[in-house]
């Protein structure tokens, strides 16, 4: 029953182990280049030297697409945000154009959500920025979380911060919502009994099955995956890593989530933004 | 589904064997972890054991183990040591309490625990990301870890 093929396969599969993070460096349309691997922030003592893109656990190939804005099917998701950034809408017809100018006045915005809001007294992500100025500004209804529109508004805001660090504040009011989002990072879930660090802290670099396990960093978010073929959110990832504990998972947008997403892009601060990123 | 179909037939297989079995939560684990007697009161199968350590629904071992003796099996995991020989330097009664719970052996390992159906955290239904509901059954039945000890025990240099 058993091909060379097969015999082949599982002779290297332990091979390629050797790996861990590759050297190579990313830099997009011949210009642009980004920091994927920097010393880990000091709150990451004990936990991690150094931090590493996603971009370094992937193949030659996966990371070839994300070289280029024309191979990076992310980018028809940007164009698409394009489209929405100028496209009026909502009660008090406005687009975002109309009282933010061009994309490119927000390079920057990305790389420091989620964020501490002081008049709403919460913790917000891009999505949930946005939507604030859909529903209150605008007229407008919200977006569905993590989906569609919302998705490639955030690629887009994304994509004109690539090449700034990550610089996510988790101090002062910020600090509870960091805290419930480390504590998460540590829970086992599941009937598995993993937790995000127990794949991506103690194993990265490590193959489980097919997949070679990354620090899992959110800096390349959204990310377009050739195995859903569409962009997905860090919400969506999350979701899909704890129900893969066989556990019961969060929904994106939930206040869980949102605390996450806040401890896991700070576990990157350093890192450039490199959104809309591909991945396998 | 399929893990619920796979304990019935265990179950009904094992026939009378059963009633000398042992619940996850009754299982006694040694000073280091092992487990001396069947927890199905049955022998293991070998032949049985190497598939469910192989298919993904069922033990899922080679995501984190590689065996060599399992040359038909692509993708084998480096979370975890590799196996071979661990039937030659590990006892049944060791293996046995490994499969079950290792982190009765491993203090704080990542090596899930196959035999086990109380204290998770937020239990859910398979891989459906919703609530688990009702009794949780272990991941594996207890035949189903006598068989893979089984396997296991094959593993010779
Ligand atoms: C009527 C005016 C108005 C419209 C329309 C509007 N915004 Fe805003 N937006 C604001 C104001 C005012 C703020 C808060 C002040 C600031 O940070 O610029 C803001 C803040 C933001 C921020 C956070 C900026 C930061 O530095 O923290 C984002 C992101 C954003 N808006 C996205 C959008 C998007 C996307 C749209 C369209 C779907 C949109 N906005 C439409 C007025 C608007
Ligand atoms: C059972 C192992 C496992 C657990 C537990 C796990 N993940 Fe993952 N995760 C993976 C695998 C496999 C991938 C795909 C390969 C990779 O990038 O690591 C992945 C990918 C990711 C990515 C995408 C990284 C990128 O560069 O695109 C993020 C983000 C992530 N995980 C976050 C988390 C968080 C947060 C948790 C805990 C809530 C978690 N994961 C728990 C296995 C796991
Ligand atoms: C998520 C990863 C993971 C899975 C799945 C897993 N293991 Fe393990 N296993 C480990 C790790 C890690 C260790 C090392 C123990 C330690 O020090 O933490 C281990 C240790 C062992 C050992 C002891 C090896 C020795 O040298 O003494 C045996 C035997 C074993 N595993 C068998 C299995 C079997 C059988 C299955 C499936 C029914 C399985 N494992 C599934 C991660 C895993």
């Amino acid at each position: 029953m058993m091909t060379a093929a097969a015999a082949m396969l599982a002779l290297t599969a332990p091979m390629l182990a050797a790996g861990g993070a590759d050297d190579d460096t990313l830099i997009i349309n011949e210009d642009l280049e980004i920091t994927t691997k920097a010393a880990a922030a000091p709150h990451l003592d004990g936990h991690l030297d150094e931090v590493i893109s996603g971009w370094h656990f992937r193949d030659d190939d996966t990371q070839a697409m994300e070289m280029d804005d024309f191979d990076n099917p992310g980018m028809i998701f940007v164009d698409q945000g394009i489209d929405q950034w100028n496209a009026v809408e909502g009660s008090e017809e406005k687009s975002c154009a109309s009282c933010h100018g061009d994309p490119e006045e927000m390079a920057g915005v990305k790389a420091v959500y989620p964020k501490w809001n002081e008049e709403a007294g919460e913790v917000r992500t891009l999505q949930m920025q946005m939507n604030d100025c859909r529903e209150n500004r605008m007229g407008a209804e919200p977006w569905k979380y993590d989906a569609g529109a919302a998705i490639n508004m955030e690629a887009l805001l994304a994509s004109v911060s690539r090449g700034m660090p990550v610089n996510v504040a988790i101090d002062g009011p910020a600090a509870e919502a960091w805290e419930m989002g480390k504590e998460m990072y540590y829970t086992r879930y599941g009937l598995l009994e993993l937790s995000c660090a127990s794949c991506h802290e103690q194993n990265y670099g490590n193959y489980i099955r097919a997949d070679h396990l990354s620090q899992g960093q959110i800096n390349g978010f959204p990310t377009y995956r050739l195995k859903n073929a569409k962009l997905n959110g860090a919400h969506g990832r999350f979701k899909g890593c704890i129900r893969d504990t066989r556990a019961e998972t969060f929904s994106p947008g939930s206040p869980e989530f949102v605390a996450l997403e806040l401890y896991v892009a700070s576990r990157g601060n350093g890192l450039d933004v490199e959104g809309p990123s591909v991945r396998n | 589904m399929k893990l619920t179909a796979l304990t019935l037939a265990g179950v009904f297989v094992a026939g009378a064997a059963l009633a000398n079995g042992v619940a996850p939560d009754e299982v006694t684990y040694g000073e280091y972890g092992a487990v001396e007697a069947s927890l199905s009161g049955a022998e293991g199968n070998a032949d049985k054991g190497r598939e469910i350590f192989s298919t993904k629904s069922m033990g899922n071992c080679v995501s984190c183990h590689a065996v060599s003796a399992l040359p038909d099996v692509p993708f084998q995991g480096e979370v975890g040591p590799m196996l071979d020989g661990v039937g030659g330097y590990r006892s049944a009664e060791e293996l046995r309490g490994i499969v079950a719970n290792a982190k009765m052996t491993f203090e704080g390992t990542v090596m899930p625990a196959f035999y086990k159906t109380s204290g998770f955290i937020r239990p859910g239904n398979g891989y459906t990301g919703k609530a688990a509901e009702g009794p949780i059954d272990p991941i594996l039945s207890a035949q189903d870890v006598e068989d893979v000890v089984a396997f296991l025990m094959t593993l010779q240099d």
